[in-house]
């Protein structure tokens, strides 16, 4: 099961946000999409997971094609996408927020022994569990909406800026338990991150986004090494 | 150039008036009070993004107004009209104030609210008359004309007249800085006001402007059906106004008086029907609000941006709304 | 004394009924953001199937379950193929915002056009199953009959079983859960689609059981529920459009404003009273009374 995109060209209204991308993400990796703002990486993310729709090329998962179907088809295949911020309903509680991504499915033993994991990884969820999502802090939330795609019992992880707007020691604990998820659950990850040194000091290879095309490709480590990558979006 | 467009057209209309007959000048002089009061709304609702469905209230206002300052005070006819303007405008501007928070289906929902609510208002105050309304008789036409001047090519007259007057002023209010003002405001409010526009107050002038002239056009109105009454403001009749916008295109002046003549055609068009098919009276009495809704829908459906929209390909720059899947 | 506890039951039940239709109203607009003004023609048009259904088999009742099923069905059937193909066709331009609104009012005249015509535009009446005939207390009658309890009892039960159904299974969840969030929703593999449909049959059938509730005590024609509607978008607005409660609860204050008004100071002020009160609440408190939000959420 890998993650193939050839040649995939996405609109956002009159701008070519994503122009002829391609690379490969092999079952049980964790791949980093980097590059600055405007590069198009969200919509290479909403376009996967089915909230948007696609010019041309295509893009497969296990063999199969995700482009072109419902997002909640693909959620129930099996693609988790976690969003950047808004990933979490306020309105509802933790425990409902959890439960969402549970409601469809027919095993509900299963669902709850997922949610029991879910609460395991993130404790501070489980001291939450009835009170409103709007009231939790942003790194909270965060592991929530994680913990929420967990549930499902994903195979393959969509991950928007998970650092977003957290303070630096919660940054650390999240990217920690993503990479440490990818080991335990053979999941595989794409993570689109600004937080460019973090997510590629924890992912296996990385892909360089600029302004919509793709400017490199390569193993984490050797992008970390790589002077230009260095300069432009790492800050040295 | 605007301004010799409509003086052709007003005397196109007065060479007109001369060869039809009496059935044709009392229809056209709908044409023109019904293209005066989509004008009205596409004012409020295409340019200024209010959606309202209480312009039968306004023109209610307008007409009983005219009424009354025509019986009570007896007032010059013309004067009667341009004071019909001011109240309903003045009454448009207060109820701009109170709803130009609002958007969408609070506004709809609101205006409708008043639309329901204000013509029973007539049954409370003894001056408005009750059920029976009030009589409107605007005098017959000034004897300097002749003996054969009839009674409709005057109200024809009066109508275009107004009509052509207070369409061209619309157009040049929309054409000018106000207009784009209005427009900014409807596409983008939070934008518009960053850039400093003050999107309430702007609303709450396209309100009243908005309402003066569906008065004056609710005071022609009772001019041709001489006499005011409750009954004559209902509801339907804000849906079929902004059915005549909706289809001729809400965004534009331009089709103002064919949406006058769909309005009038409708009644003609459901008459023939049920000449020719029969019907019951439930199928007579319904058929025209039938026809007017449908062709709403249509509208919505196909045309939503006019009727252009079916000639054009979209091939323009779109507003892309995202994951709309 | 009388006068006041009958001013207050008479509210209840009047307010009742309010509340079913801003209920309506409300669970629409949370699914789909829309205002459904077809609401009204939607249980005008439910409560003359309830009529031919009492008509046919002379019974009240049946005719009130024929309506409420009639009114999911019908409800279900609008979302599915009109609704849904509105949003899909108009996604340019700013009529986006104003034309499923227009759409519905379309469908409004729609529906009293085509009632009109297979109806009739003369008045029918329902009989109701209990007796409209005021209760005697303390040897005079009040103007609170058998028939205005049952009506606020139906009420009650129908609000405990939707709160039960929100708040407490999973279906009601992810109602929810799309009303705030379709994206979430959908990102969790709930299907959105369906589910607002079914958001819209319970609204079909509360307004479908307002009807059946409301024409007793007065007439049906193609009109009748237009009233209703403004009136349950009043209190809907007052309470705030965001949930169940604050529909109940404008409802509720709204018909105790309109009664005790009409029973202490005039019958004539009813519709001045009302649109006065929506003001009010627009101007002081545009969110509504209970809403947690400064604004409204569009």
């Amino acid at each position: 099961m890998s993650l193939v995109v050839e040649n995939l060209t996405i609109d956002h209204g009159a701008i070519r946000a994503i122009s002829n991308v391609s690379f490969t993400v092999p079952q049980g990796e964790l791949a980093a999409i980097i590059g600055a703002n405007g590069a198009g990486k969200t919509t290479l993310l909403r376009t996967l997971s089915g909230l948007k729709e696609s010019k041309s090329g295509s893009a497969t998962w296990n063999g199969k094609s995700i482009l072109g179907k419902r997002a909640e088809d693909l959620a129930r295949s099996g693609i988790m996408h976690v969003s950047d911020g808004k990933s979490v309903i306020a309105e509802l509680t933790v425990k409902e927020n959890l439960a969402l991504a549970g409601l469809w499915r027919k095993d509900k033993k299963d669902v709850a022994k997922a949610t029991d994991e879910v609460v395991e990884l993130f404790p501070i969820l489980g001291q939450r569990m009835s009170q409103a999502g709007g009231s939790l802090s942003g790194g909270e939330r965060q592991m929530l909406a994680i913990g929420r795609a967990l549930v499902a019992r994903p195979n393959l992880l969509l991950l928007d800026e998970p650092s977003l707007g957290l303070a630096p020691l919660i940054i650390e604990q999240i990217f920690q338990t993503i990479k440490s998820l990818v080991k335990k659950m053979d999941l595989t990850v794409l993570l689109v991150e600004q937080n460019a040194m973090g997510a590629l000091k924890i992912a296996d290879e990385g892909i360089v986004l600029n302004l919509g095309s793709v400017v490199a490709v390569d193993s984490a480590q050797k992008l970390l090494n790589d002077p230009a990558v260095r300069a432009a979006y790492l800050g040295f | 150039m605007r301004l010799l467009f409509f003086i052709l057209l007003g005397v196109a209309l007065f060479l007109a008036s001369n060869r039809v007959g009496e059935l044709r000048q009392y229809q056209g002089s709908f044409v023109a009070m019904y293209s005066l009061a989509i004008a009205s709304i596409i004012l409020l609702t295409g340019y200024s993004g209010q959606l309202s469905l209480g312009h039968s209230a306004l023109m209610a206002v307008g007409a009983y107004t005219g009424a009354l300052s025509i019986n009570s005070a007896h007032l010059n006819p013309v004067l009667a009209l341009v004071l019909a303007t001011l109240v309903a405008g003045l009454f448009g501007l207060i109820l701009g104030f109170a709803v130009a928070r609002l958007s969408g289906p609070y506004l709809a929902g609101t205006t409708l609210a008043l639309a329901v609510s204000l013509p029973t208002l007539a049954n409370q105050l003894p001056i408005l008359g009750g059920e029976q309304g009030v009589v409107f008789d605007v005098g017959a036409p000034p004897a300097r004309f002749g003996e054969g001047f009839s009674q409709y090519k005057w109200f024809f007259w009066i109508t275009s007249l107004a009509a052509l007057i207070m369409i061209w002023m619309i157009a040049n209010l929309l054409s000018s800085r106000y207009g784009r003002t209005f427009r900014s405001i409807r596409d983008n409010q939070t934008a518009a006001s960053l850039a400093g526009l003050n999107a309430g107050r702007l609303k709450v002038v396209a309100f009243a402007v908005s309402a003066g002239v569906a008065g004056l056009a609710g005071g022609l109105l009772v001019m041709l059906i001489s006499g005011v009454s409750p009954s004559a403001f209902p509801l339907s009749l804000s849906f079929s106004l902004l059915t005549g916008a909706v289809v001729t295109g809400v965004y534009s002046l331009k089709g103002v008086m064919l949406g006058g003549l769909v309005l009038v055609a409708i009644p003609e068009v459901a008459d023939s029907i049920t000449t020719r098919i029969g019907g019951s009276e439930g199928f007579t009495a319904t058929l025209p609000g039938f026809l007017v809704s449908a062709l709403l829908i249509a509208a919505v459906m196909f045309a939503p941006n006019g009727p252009g929209q079916i000639f054009r390909k979209s091939n323009k720059q779109d507003n892309h709304t995202e994951g709309n899947k | 004394m009388l006068k006041f506890i009958t001013a207050i039951l008479t509210s209840l039940a009047t307010g009742s009924i309010y509340a079913l239709m801003s209920t309506a109203l409300v669970l629409v607009w949370r699914s789909t953001r829309v205002i459904n003004f077809a609401q009204a023609g939607q249980a005008v048009l439910t409560t003359y199937i309830g009529y031919e259904a009492i008509v046919r088999s002379g019974s009240y009742w049946v005719g009130l379950i024929v309506a409420i099923i009639a009114g999911a069905l019908i409800g279900a059937v609008i979302d599915r193929f009109f609704m849904r193909p509105i949003f899909k066709r108009v996604t340019t331009g700013p009529i986006v915002m104003i034309a499923p609104v227009v759409a519905t009012l379309g469908l409004l005249g729609i529906i009293q056009a085509v009632i009109g015509f297979k109806w009739g535009l003369s008045y029918q009446t329902i009989a109701a199953p209990v007796s409209t005939d005021g209760y005697r207390i303390l040897g005079s009658v009040i103007a609170f009959s058998p028939f205005n309890l049952m009506v606020l009892v139906s009420v009650t039960i129908t609000m405990i079983l939707l709160t039960i159904l929100f708040q407490k299974t999973n279906i009601g969840l992810a109602l929810r859960a799309s009303a705030y969030s379709p994206e979430i929703a959908k990102l969790s593999g709930i299907k959105v689609d369906g589910v607002r449909t079914l958001g819209w049959a319970l609204a079909g059938a509360a307004g479908g059981l307002a009807g059946m509730l409301f024409v007793p005590s007065s007439y049906l024609y193609p009109n009748s529920m237009d009233v209703l509607l403004v009136f349950g978008f009043i209190a809907a607005v007052i309470g705030g459009l965001d949930s169940l409660f604050g529909a109940v609860a404008g409802a509720m204050i709204l018909g105790f404003a309109i009664n005790f008004a009409t029973a202490y100071i005039s019958s004539k002020l009813v519709f001045p009273m009302a649109f006065i009160i929506l003001i009010l609440v627009l101007l002081i408190k545009p969110g509504g009374i209970f809403s947690s939000q400064k604004g409204r959420k569009d």
